[in-house]
């Protein structure tokens, strides 16, 4: 008896293991940010559909970019997706890293997504990522101290206007900033703000030939103009400001404008969270008339490495999580503003999505960035506040942090760029360019 | 008068002791005030020390979010595990060092140490390709023998310190009792040495919950400890400092406690042999 128990039981137990066996499990790696921890909310709505778990592993930003470069190159397999950016993918898609994203179904609709993004998500031609949102950047202004200053905002102001009227909005007394800007260090800090500004003066990281050009009198002028308006106007210490900071300053009254990442237009108009939430207007971001403005264009993308065991159960997530049915989901579940925006070209042509203030902003901003040609004079690389090459975010790291001594009042200008440009010719040169 | 002066030095001194203390506390109190924030009261210019409306909402979300039970439990055995096997290996060689010494032992020690000196960061893709070959990534085991590693210099230095304290002829008398090498260590050196042991292995257990190198670079799903369960809820684009409060103060929790219940024995073993 008790024998023929132990069998049942075994047998039980060996059939409840193969079916666990069998169960399918993806892991994702992701950012921490709203669009992505709401996605995490609806994973069990995929989940229900196809059978497939999933295991996400969230990491911040900067851990989550060396996390997933060094399973990446080493092969380790550890995830089946990957959160990447503009900056990774074309570099990693040459390399032959990711499963190119061919064989979408046709209610997929590739050619909905936005060019900008597929561009800059493509090698030759090749979509290795699908965005699940996308952002430029644009100016964020406090509608009641532009009036104040008497002075009206443009569509699309030069960067004459924005020195102008940080210099009437600035009220030290009541500790109101006329401008806030990042200064941080790091390559997607503070040097992703002065390389898209630098653009629109003219100036560009390397020359045809990958020669770099910080020895040009277009990095002065942009440093220059940086550093004179952000003295006059800006907030104490904004050398160590990134977004985060400069974000709590706008939420609490004491910028008069911020140039940032567009994805910042739903914190600021958030009157839970931002004090000045109905008087934010928006514009295009700053050019000085020669052609190019100075706003980025960046997305969180989700890729596939190659070598994944699960390929297909991969593919079928991101085709669910970047579809316009996933856009319908959280519109019907948590409104149109808080939608995944700059991924597709319909959610911009729905008049409901029309309605929410930020979103013509956000689109235009985002048209207007042209990463395959992004700076005045004609360069060799593809990107708009980074160079698409793999010695990019070593050298600008570095780069950056001479700007930001320059902010802090550490050396000059002129000191800043020599040391710049010897670093960059020094590291290029080793690295065969 | 003396008296008066040493009554007033002492009041001085403990005033300053408690200063010191509270300073160093403040940035764990400023935490755990601000887990019980809303986002907004977080971010706050003048910053709002006590008189805020108090929710918990953030603890429910990150409940709600994560399972803090998995990355706990992944924490105790990674830190417990690490510990155990450091101070297995580490008595016998630091009793070796502190009793038998050789012409070389302390360059050994030295050398030893010298292992701390090296960035993390130059060993990362060594590591990873190891462990990829030996089926070692984000599992449990993979992490207690890297931890173990990483912290074993420590652990032998602060045996060896300890064990160098107690007069190596009760050893002798016990080996002429006919004691084996074997009882030397379990039954005389180790009760002589207990108060530093355990202060060993609670310093190496706090190291090692603490550890957020290997353990975020090692571990995905199944061993991330809590150092991964707070990244997650750290962000460079948005605001969430009230969040990342409340896991913080949830990670760091159990060894708050375990250090306020056990900081009689860590000072005595901190402090052991320091008066003579």
């Amino acid at each position: 008896m008790y024998l023929k128990n132990a069998l049942r039981a075994a047998t039980a137990l060996t059939f409840v293991a193969t079916a666990a066996a069998q169960a399918q499990t993806i892991t994702i790696a992701t950012v921490n940010n709203g669009d992505m921890i709401r996605m995490q909310g609806y994973t069990d709505n995929f989940t229900e559909a196809t059978g497939i778990d999933v295991e996400w592993v969230t990491l911040e930003e900067n851990v989550l970019r060396q996390r997933v470069t060094t399973d990446i190159t080493t092969k380790g397999g550890q995830f089946d997706i990957m959160t990447i950016g503009m900056y990774e993918t074309p570099i990693w898609g040459a390399n032959g890293w990711l499963v190119p994203l061919d064989g979408m179904s046709e209610e997929y609709d590739v050619g909905d997504i936005l060019p900008a993004m597929s561009g800059g998500l493509s090698h030759d031609g090749t979509l290795y990522a699908a965005p699940f949102y996308g952002e430029s950047s644009m100016i964020m202004y406090r509608t009641d101290l532009m009036e104040k200053a008497g002075m009206e905002m443009p569509d699309a102001p030069s960067w004459q206007f924005i020195k102008e009227a940080a210099a009437a909005m600035t009220d030290r007394d009541a500790d109101i900033n006329g401008i806030c800007l990042r200064g941080k260090a790091g390559w997607g800090e503070g040097g992703a703000f002065i390389t898209a500004m630098s653009n629109s003066f003219g100036a560009r990281w390397f020359d045809e030939d990958w020669k770099p050009q910080f020895d040009q009198p277009e990095w002065k002028d942009t440093l220059n103009f940086y550093v004179e308006m952000m003295t006059e106007s800006g907030p104490a210490g904004y050398a160590t400001n990134g977004f985060n900071e400069n974000l709590s300053l706008f939420q609490q009254g004491k910028c008069g404008m911020w140039i940032d990442a567009t994805v910042a237009a739903s914190f600021v108009t958030n009157p839970t969270d931002s004090t000045v939430a109905d008087q934010v207007g928006f514009a295009l971001a700053p050019d000085t008339g020669l052609g190019k403005r100075s706003n980025w264009l960046w997305a969180w993308a989700l890729a596939v490495p190659a070598g994944t065991q699960q390929e297909d159960a991969a593919k079928q997530f991101i085709e669910w999580a970047t579809s316009k049915d996933y856009i319908e989901l959280v519109a019907e579940n948590e409104g149109w503003a808080n939608v995944p925006p700059g991924a597709r070209t319909s959610l911009y042509e729905n008049p409901e999505y029309q309605k929410v203030p930020f979103a013509q902003m956000t689109l235009d901003s985002i048209l207007s960035a042209d990463p395959n040609n992004p700076t005045v004079k004609p360069v060799p690389y593809v990107g708009i506040q980074f160079a698409a090459i793999p010695e990019f975010a070593g050298i600008a790291t570095q780069v950056s942090q001479e700007f930001s001594a320059v902010y802090a009042g550490q050396q000059t200008v002129d000191e800043a760029l020599a040391k710049a440009q010897a670093f960059t010719e020094e590291e290029m040169e080793a690295a065969g360019y | 008068m003396a008296r008066a002066v040493t009554s007033r030095r002492k009041t001085l001194n403990t005033a300053l002791a408690w200063a010191v203390g509270l300073l160093i506390f403040f940035p764990i109190l400023w935490t755990i005030l601000t887990s019980f924030k809303t986002e907004a009261q977080a971010i706050a210019s003048p910053p709002l020390f006590l008189n805020f409306d108090w929710t918990l909402e953030n603890y429910a979300i990150v409940q709600e979010r994560s399972d803090y039970m998995r990355f706990l439990w992944n924490s105790v055995i990674i830190a417990g595990g690490s510990t155990i096997l450091g101070v297995i290996i580490a008595v016998p060689a630091a009793w070796a060092m502190a009793f038998v010494p050789s012409k070389r032992t302390k360059d050994i020690l030295l050398w030893m140490l010298s292992t701390k000196m090296l960035p993390a960061v130059g060993v990362l893709y060594p590591i990873y390709l190891l462990f990829i070959q030996l089926g070692l990534l984000d599992t449990r085991g993979g992490l207690v023998v890297v931890l173990m590693l990483i912290n074993l210099p420590i652990i032998v230095w602060m045996l060896y310190t300890y064990f160098r304290e107690i007069p190596g002829e009760i050893l002798e008398a016990a080996r002429m009792d006919g004691a084996t090498l074997k009882e030397e260590i379990l039954y005389v050196l180790t009760p002589m040495a207990v108060p530093g042991i355990a202060s060993t292995v609670l310093l190496n257990f706090i190291l090692a919950w603490n550890e957020a190198f290997w353990t975020l670079n090692l571990t995905a799903v199944d061993a991330a400890p809590l150092t991964a369960f707070i990244a997650s809820y750290s962000s460079p684009e948005g605001l969430f400092f009230a969040k990342l409060s409340a896991a913080s103060t949830m990670a760091i929790a159990p060894i708050l406690i375990l250090g306020w219940f056990s900081q009689k024995q860590l000072v005595r073993g901190l402090t052991f042999g320091a008066v003579k």
